[in-house]
């Protein structure tokens, strides 16, 4: 790759989520970056460290929590290393940490218990070093599954928080 | 708008002027809801007559909504058109009781339908207890617009359920929920109204934004409800009348969830999440001043008032998991009233005061329950893989719900139960539909 191309990927990925939807899952927002989508096009490549790609696939844009839990597993927290490494070396970019939940549990307890998750996360990454300011909270509760079975195959991939860039450095 | 006009006083029939309540209480012509009904009651409704032209598709239309809101109750049974011997061709001539004892009819309604020059609808309806041959109440007339002619026959209908039964009606009212498109894992929701039996359904918000668990104002003028369109959680106000709508407590870094009204109207109790921990707050909506009711750092949401507005019953998982609680409206000492196995959720305080609704979840299966507001006498009244959501009816006898059921293609749908776990039905709306929330008796 060419200094030249690794210029404009940037570049392409900075405007794109400069118009995303504030809400990344209403209809008129698409597959926003954090979605662990294609990896390809508009949130560069993968092979590119410096990439969204690269942080939503290589680093890992999520971690997994226990039922009902929000307390941050070891596998969880090599994850969330990785990503405030990242985000130290990349300070162009901001994030929102979603937090998720599965559907077993009522739709309020359930957005009460993703805002625990997120915050469990957003903690952790201040702890290592990054700004908060960088940093804010969302609570999905179980509203955006990412996997649609009703088995705990599923639920252990909705227990989830997810961490999704967006430009700029702070709010 | 409808109003009731003035009585048909002993029109033809000399019908007594003898309170409604008293007389069903003598009479055989009587449903007790609390002691359950296993075998309901037989009921006529010919085609109300049309006393002009313009009436006759009303007149049978009428006629038929008020069955379906009778039968659909499950305390009562229509005996279909066919099996009828009379004909009711004359509103104030006498009625053949023989003629509907033969057919086991054990109530009748007739009715007349007129409408003017100005498309206005004028209906009268008498009800009578075929085995006591006597009138049960007045004669009653409504007057509404032509299109308001469903309203119209819910009021009649309405008439009817509070006379047999003794407790206020329901018919009359509506229900705003989430109408719900798309694959489970891009669900696209709107706030939606319809009438309670799922007639005129019509659209509140588009769908560009998540929206979640609309609730009723106490006057049904009003909706809170909670919408993702700002990228983050935020409740709502919506004016129905005039379609307006405002963000309340707009605090950066916080997302505010689960509200409800206050029974004046005038306060909002909701969830306020910030930094990982939600507790409950109450909004006053004149002046806008937040006044927070609970300080722990577990998950307290889900919070609903009395009809009293003095106490409030609420979700917290401060024990380990999340039970029922209820404390002043003010904030303070809460005391638990939920101690089954499992985990409660989503109370809700009964319109009448006597009951709190609530989900409970216990080895894998949902349920919507009762429990007195003391937390005695639990009753659960639905089992599914997931239920979730009661709201009650104006009379405080009937709840809707979320019903979602599993896997992959699972698709939420509202539900209604009476509180003796009887007549579990779903309620028909197009599509799917989550989080009901029923609107008090309308005007």
């Amino acid at each position: 790759m060419t200094p030249i191309s690794k210029t404009l990927m940037v570049v392409a990925a900075l405007a794109v989520a400069g118009c995303s939807n504030p809400d990344r899952f209403g209809s008129g927002s698409g597959a926003g970056m954090g979605a662990g989508g294609s990896g390809f096009g508009m949130d560069g490549v993968a092979s590119d460290p410096r990439s969204v790609a690269y942080f939503n696939q290589t680093v890992g844009d999520r971690v997994l929590f226990a039922v009902d839990q929000s307390t941050l597993s070891d596998t969880a927290r090599a994850t969330l290393d990785g990503q405030a490494r990242w985000l130290m070396d990349n300070p162009e970019y901001s994030a929102t940490i979603e937090g998720h939940a599965d559907e077993q549990g009522t739709r309020e307890y359930n957005l009460a218990l993703g805002a625990r998750r997120a915050n469990a996360v957003q903690e952790y990454l201040v702890s290592r070093g990054v700004s908060s300011a960088r940093l804010r909270t969302v609570s999905y509760g179980k509203e955006r599954p990412i996997e649609i079975c009703s088995n705990e195959a599923c639920y252990s991939q909705n227990r989830r928080s997810v961490t999704v860039l967006a430009a700029g450095a702070g709010v | 708008m409808l109003r009731v006009l003035t009585p048909l006083l002993a029109l033809a029939l000399g019908a007594m002027l003898v309170p409604a309540a008293g007389l069903a209480q003598g009479g055989p012509l009587r449903i007790e809801i609390d002691e359950g009904v296993i075998e309901p009651l037989p009921f006529a409704v010919p085609d109300f007559v049309a006393e002009n032209a313009a009436a006759a598709e009303f007149a049978r239309n009428i006629a038929r909504v008020v069955a379906a809101d009778l039968a659909g109750t499950g305390l009562f049974r229509e005996i279909p058109a066919e099996a009828h011997l009379a004909r009711v061709t004359n509103f104030a001539s006498p009625v053949q009781y023989s003629d509907w004892k033969a057919i086991n009819a054990q109530a009748l309604i007739t009715g007349a339908v007129s409408v003017d020059g100005n498309g206005r609808l004028n209906v009268k309806f008498r009800l009578f207890d075929i085995y006591s041959e006597a009138p049960l109440g007045d004669g009653l007339q409504f007057g509404g617009s032509a299109a308001n002619w469903r309203r119209v026959a819910h009021k009649v209908a309405d008439q009817v359920y509070a006379r047999i039964t003794g407790e206020g009606g329901y018919f009359d009212s509506r229900v705003v929920f989430v109408a719900e498109t798309g694959p489970k894992n891009a669900r696209q929701k709107r706030l939606a109204i319809m009438d309670y039996d799922g007639a005129n359904v019509q659209y509140l918000t588009d769908a560009a934004s998540i929206v979640l668990a609309p609730r009723f104002s106490p006057t049904g003028d009003r909706v809170l409800y909670t919408s993702y369109e700002s990228g983050f959680p935020r409740i709502y106000v919506l004016d129905l009348a005039t379609g307006g709508r405002r963000g309340l407590d707009d605090q950066p870094g916080s997302m505010t969830f689960a509200p409800r009204f206050a029974p004046d109207g005038r306060r909002v109790v909701f969830s306020l999440a910030q930094g990982g921990n939600t507790d409950l707050y109450e909004l006053d909506l004149g002046s806008g001043r937040r006044t927070r009711l609970t300080s722990a750092p577990s998950i307290e949401t889900a919070p609903s008032y009395s009809p009293d507005g003095r106490q409030i019953v609420f979700e917290s998982d401060r024990s380990g998991v999340p039970q029922i609680y209820v404390m002043p409206a003010s904030g303070g000492e809460a005391r638990r009233i939920s101690f089954g196995q499992g985990r409660y959720g989503t109370p809700v305080w009964s319109p009448r005061g006597d009951y709190i609704a609530f989900t409970k979840q216990h080895q894998g299966r949902f349920h919507i329950g009762v429990m007195r507001t003391d937390g005695s006498e639990e009753r659960l009244l639905t089992a599914s893989f997931l239920d979730e959501g009661p709201s009650w009816a104006p009379n405080g006898r009937v709840i809707m719900f979320t019903r979602e059921s599993a896997g992959a293609e699972g698709a939420p749908a509202l539900f209604s139960v009476d509180i003796t776990g009887r007549n579990l039905r779903r309620v028909p709306v197009q599509g799917s539909a989550s989080d009901p929330s029923w609107s008090p008796l309308l005007p």
